[in-house]
């Protein structure tokens, strides 16, 4: 056991652990979910699963972190291990640290665009530039036309890796100590400048508040879904970091007579502070403020990537180019630390595991986490529009995390046993945990698990068939279908709506007279619309597009046996440490 | 804004920023039990 770190401060640890969970998607993903599902209502299952998930398996992850530290290990494999006899166990903890290689193979690359917008908005590039130009940007970037984006990613792993062989203290807390302040500064800095917009001002079209009325005013229709509720435990997985691996490994430095219960609730509520609060203020109000509602929501049909990338640098331009300069290194400032605090907790567990099991050197187990992640990394970057990014994404950043977290609370609540579990969260806490927890940890958390897990099924069923690739194909074989959903649409829905122009409508989502489901209904028939009048143009070339979509999904295909291969070779490595461990033991 | 959207908005950001504070204030004003034996480098 060569591992001898530990966390220099308690507000270290706490920054550490919030930074590990605040990411790019607090900022780009959680407004975009509210004004998808029930604006300002969507926040009542957000709470309620943040209460009846998310807290929960903080706890959780905390003190088996804490407990498999008190045995010396310092990643899942050997801290689920610690919890019982049975072998599986330690192959279930393979998650938590392929999971950290996955996604940070993509993720690295998402957090080198935002050092490079940085740059670009110190440097003037988007000066002057259109809106179309902005947004060309982005599509030129992520084609590779130059070699920039590939620079830019190489340096922001070589950074992660200087961080991470730092360790612990003088590295990963370090850089939270710094990243987290600044990351909060620069959020209120630009929440206040985004809220405070004014209609007729530096071209806004809208008040900053026209957003935040958008974005919370609420549907209470939509609580009643339970696609809302999906997106709600989703959002509170992707924001949170459990069923990552990383919140054990980060608590496994802590010593067992040390609280985690106050820890656990400090970071989590810190990271709900930067998304509910900070997250809602910024990108949608100064959209809407300079793009109108309904552009907004068109949008955001396919996530708040392409408006905090292609939308806001030009936005920006608007207040001037010193202000836009500011407000541009603010604004990818705050998401370059979001992103690297985190990419930095996916490190840490794949080095405690080479560190405790292998006896390698900090400096070593940092080098090797970022080569694989160089590597398993290179087929997002270079065939990134062929949706290798969203393939790893979904089976590494979604599908894995709640694989994981059922495993774990089943093992800690019904397997060790809550009784033990129970005095592993409250001891040596700073705050009465409430009671009701046990009982929400024995029973309700795993049921909303199982239910999650269960009702992901059809999908990911469709996304291993390619489903709605399939569909746009024969959509573009015959475009006719399209309209014949039109029809379909309009008569199960639009038949009572009397004006037709409704269609050419700027004003769809601020149309009281249309109810939600019309509005929805809307933007599907304007969006058949297009899609009809793309694959009837005369230059719209359907072999060309058959094969691109063809191309698309063999390189999906493709890139699952190298995420397989990352699993398989991690398992091994469990199976050669466990063994290590045998023999030593027999010594 | 209307009174909806006001109301959901300064309850929620209201929770959560009462929370996030009282939690880090909780932090900082608890004491090490034992400054040289507890999990923090900096603090022995």
């Amino acid at each position: 056991m060569s591992n001898k770190e530990s966390w220099g401060s308690r507000v270290g640890l706490i920054l550490a652990m919030a930074g590990n969970a605040v990411g790019l998607g607090n900022f780009l993903r959680f407004p975009v979910q509210a004004i998808q599902n029930g604006g300002g209502a969507f926040v009542i299952p957000y709470l309620v699963c943040f209460l009846l998930m998310g807290i929960p398996l903080l706890y959780v992850e905390w003190a088996m972190g804490r407990f498999g530290g008190k045995h010396g290990h310092h990643s899942t494999p050997f801290i689920l291990d610690s919890f019982d006899k049975r072998k599986m166990w330690k192959y279930v903890g393979v998650f938590g640290i392929f999971t950290n290689i996955a996604v940070a193979a993509y993720y690295c690359y998402l957090e080198s665009w935002t050092l490079s917008y940085m740059w670009h908005s110190v440097s003037g590039s988007f000066s002057g530039q259109t809106q179309e130009q902005v947004a060309g940007f982005f599509d030129q970037y992520i084609s590779l036309n130059t070699s920039e984006p590939v620079i830019f990613w190489v340096v922001c792993l070589f950074l992660n890796i200087w961080i991470l062989s730092k360790g612990l203290s003088a590295g990963v807390e370090k850089t939270a100590k710094i990243g987290m302040p600044l990351l909060i500064l620069f959020g209120i800095l630009l929440a206040i400048k985004g809220v405070t917009l004014k209609a007729g001002e530096d071209g806004a079209i809208n008040d900053g508040v026209v957003g935040l009325n958008y974005l919370w005013t609420p549907d209470f229709d939509s609580i009643w879904s339970v696609k809302v509720w999906m997106a709600a435990a989703g959002q509170i997985f992707f924001t949170l970091s459990v069923g990552m691996g990383s919140i054990h490994c980060y608590a496994s430095y802590v010593k067992s007579k040390d609280d985690i219960a106050l820890n656990s609730q400090s970071a989590g509520w810190m990271n709900e502070f930067v998304e509910v609060v900070l997250g809602s203020s910024i990108l949608i109000p100064i959209a809407i403020g300079y793009l109108g509602i309904d552009k907004v929501v068109e949008m955001t049909q396919t996530g708040g990537l392409g408006l905090g990338f292609k939308t806001l640098p030009y936005l920006f331009q608007q207040w001037g180019d010193v202000i836009a300069i500011f407000a541009g290194v603010m604004w990818f400032g705050l998401l370059f630390f979001a992103g690297i605090t985190s990419s930095l907790a996916m490190g840490t567990p794949c080095m405690g595991f080479l560190e405790d099991e292998f006896g390698w050197k900090r400096k070593n187990a940092a080098w090797a986490f970022g080569i694989v992640v160089l590597i398993l990394g290179l087929p997002t970057v270079v065939f990134f529009r062929e949706g290798v990014f969203d393939e790893y994404d979904y089976w590494a950043g979604t599908v894995s995390l709640v694989v994981f977290a059922l495993f774990e609370i089943i093992l800690f609540s019904w397997i060790f046993g809550l009784k033990k579990g129970w005095k592993e969260i409250t001891d040596g806490a700073d705050i009465h945990v409430p009671l009701f927890f046990k009982y929400i940890i024995k029973w309700v958390t795993p049921l909303i698990l199982c239910f999650i897990f269960v009702f992901s099924l059809p999908d990911i069923w469709s996304t291993i068939d390619h489903t709605a690739t399939k569909q746009q194909i024969s959509y573009a074989k015959k475009p006719q279908l399209l309209i014949d959903e039109n029809t379909g649409i309009i008569g199960e829905i639009l038949s009572e709506v009397p004006d037709s122009s409704i269609y050419k409508s700027d004003h769809v989502m601020t149309d009281e007279h249309l109810n939600k489901d019309q509005k929805k209904a809307i933007f599907a028939v304007r969006n058949n619309q297009k899609l009809y009048k793309e694959f009837t143009n005369d230059s719209f070339d359907l072999v060309q597009f058959t094969t691109t979509q063809e191309k698309m999904m063999l390189y999906k295909n493709i890139s699952r046996p190298f995420l397989l291969i990352i699993f398989a070779l991690v398992a091994y490595m469990v199976h050669v440490a466990h063994k290590r461990r045998q023999s030593s033991f027999i010594k | 804004m209307n009174t909806s959207a006001l109301i959901m908005m300064i309850v929620t950001e209201a929770i959560v920023t009462i929370m996030t504070i009282y939690y880090f204030v909780k932090v900082l004003r608890t004491p090490a039990r034992d400054p040289q034996n507890d999990s923090y480098s900096e603090t022995k």
